[in-house]
């Protein structure tokens, strides 16, 4: 008898012998031809996570790519048959490598990549009117939480996430600088990431965590312009409800 | 058990083809294009975003057939819950015109495989899943299709053949078949039998859909051929001419080209598509 656990385990582990019981449709052996589902299944996944992070696969090359992918899918196969979500794990597993310890921004950057799928396939919502923050006075502006898309997404970093990331995929100057805070938002359907200027980052996590707008404001800093981030936000339509 | 007498999904009795994102202006641009399209159920199943509105989009303009890659309905464990909670939402809104998955597992332990994992033909498998299609079609309230898998190698425990094996399925469940002529062909090939006896043996009456693809080339470890059911390139003129051979038997069915890697701009889908016309037409002559 074949049970699926032994053909399931020889698939994850190329060391493993073929399972029992196969064969070629006649009395010999199966041989390499159970090695088409172990190929299958390993290629599969691995074009799986190269097609979910473009820029980790352009920084380090795809050949690279690859044997972190085999090494990430044998550890972490999907539980789940959703593979727009495979691979939530990748960045963390790239922070464990010894052999990219010399490149420590990579995984903060595959956290991009993680974001902008989840965002891609997050749920739709719709924009409030600009008009309707500009309608309260300032005693209720300031004491007013946002509700913000289930597609807007913040990763802060001790790293140039976001210019890595927009050199990693569309060229450009080489990124150089230090931590940056993105914001990747998504207006209709397509999400993009966004860098946040001095300030923002800090004013957007407390606004995300329910804070009123006016105590999230006194943690943006000197530097932290407003405008620039209400803009951004309404043009991107970010927020979705006002409340009090 | 949805009403025995309830009719096939109703896909038209014309060619379709596996619905790509990159084709979609192509497709709406289209002065003639195909009949009706089939999509991956599991790349519908996010919360939102352009995947769901496409399809709106297109539901409103063809019939759709959701073909499932995920479900397990020939694994050992029990079909998970959540996935057929997710796959019951799509069909809801969607009210898709026809529904199938494969004679074949992909999770086990709870890790998902991504691939179509074969399964023995023993009175054992056949009661798990006809229990496993039992369960999907009351869910759904709706008939399902049933995909005969591409096999590379046998089972040396297997009982019954597999034609056998899907007309005991369909006996039991009361489900519909997907025929894939493609696949026919490779395991054939592969496991070195006859694909005209299969279509011979095979219960057409069931069939509601039939799929068409291409596959490539390999060896087995003794220089006998090996086919992989790659769904990257054109479909070979054997198959075309097993589908010939096919509906001359079945009279005119839904067809569909799938094409899935290595994907081509779309007026090469379309001339496929066409091909497979030109099948329907000459069965109808």
């Amino acid at each position: 008898m074949t049970d699926q656990g032994a053909f399931h385990t020889g698939l994850l582990n190329p060391a493993a012998p073929v399972p029992e019981g196969l064969t070629d449709g006649h009395d010999q052996p199966a041989g390499r031809r159970y090695g088409v589902y172990r190929n299958n299944v390993t290629v599969s996944l691995r074009d799986a996570l190269a097609d979910g992070f473009p820029s980790l696969v352009s920084l380090i090359g795809r050949e690279n790519f690859d044997h972190v992918a085999r090494a990430y899918l044998r550890q972490s196969p999907p539980t789940s048959p959703l593979m727009m979500q495979y691979g939530a794990g990748l960045p963390g597993f790239v922070a464990s490598l010894e052999q990219l310890r010399h490149l420590p921004y990579l995984a903060d950057v595959a956290r991009i990549d993680v974001a902008m799928r989840h965002s891609y396939h997050a749920a739709d919502s719709t924009g409030i009117d600009p008009g309707a923050l500009q309608a309260l006075d300032e005693d209720r502006l300031l004491a007013t939480t946002f509700t913000f898309a289930p597609s807007m997404i913040l990763l802060r970093s001790q790293y140039p996430i976001g210019s890595i990331w927009h050199y990693s995929l569309r060229g450009g100057d080489k990124p150089t600088g230090t931590a940056q805070d993105v914001l990747i938002l998504r207006a209709e359907y397509d999400p993009e990431p966004f860098i946040l200027g001095p300030g923002a980052g800090d004013v957007m996590d407390a606004l995300q965590n329910g804070t009123a707008f006016g105590d999230a404001l006194a943690l943006g800093g000197d530097d932290f312009d407003l405008a620039a981030l209400l803009n951004l936000l309404l043009s991107q339509n970010a927020i979705t409800e006002l409340s009090r | 058990m949805p009403d025995a007498t309830s009719a096939f999904p109703q896909l038209p009795a014309l060619p379709g083809v596996g619905y790509k994102a990159q084709h979609f202006t192509d497709i709406l641009n289209d002065p003639d294009p195909v009949g009706w399209l089939e999509v991956h159920a599991e790349n519908y199943m996010g919360d939102g975003g352009r995947p769901i509105a496409q399809l709106r989009v297109l539901s409103e303009r063809f019939a759709i057939s959701v073909h499932g890659v995920g479900l397990s309905i020939g694994g050992e464990t029990r079909l998970d819950p959540d996935h057929l909670a997710r796959l019951k939402h799509l069909c809801d809104w969607l009210d898709p015109a026809s529904f199938s998955e494969h004679l074949a597992w992909s999770t086990h332990d709870s890790h998902f495989l991504n691939d179509l994992l074969p399964l023995p033909y023993t009175k054992d498998t056949l009661s798990r899943v006809a229990d496993h299609i039992d369960e999907v079609q009351s869910l759904l309230g709706r008939r399902m299709l049933l995909e005969n898998p591409s096999s590379y190698l046998a089972f040396a425990e297997s009982t019954f053949s597999e034609t056998d094996f899907l007309a005991e399925i369909v006996r039991r469940t009361g489900c519909g078949l997907l025929l894939d002529v493609n696949n026919v062909f490779v395991s054939a090939t592969n496991l070195d039998y006859s694909p005209q006896g299969y279509i011979d043996a095979y219960p057409l009456d069931a069939v509601g859909e039939i799929h068409l693809g291409g596959h490539d080339e390999d060896e087995d470890d003794h220089g006998a051929p090996l086919l992989i059911d790659s769904h990257g390139r054109e479909v070979v003129d054997p198959v075309w001419a097993l589908l010939d051979y096919t509906l001359a038997r079945s009279g005119p069915k839904p067809l569909l080209v799938e094409w899935d890697t290595d994907v081509p701009e779309w007026p090469v889908l379309a001339a496929e598509a066409r091909r497979a016309a030109s099948a329907l037409t000459r069965v109808l002559s």
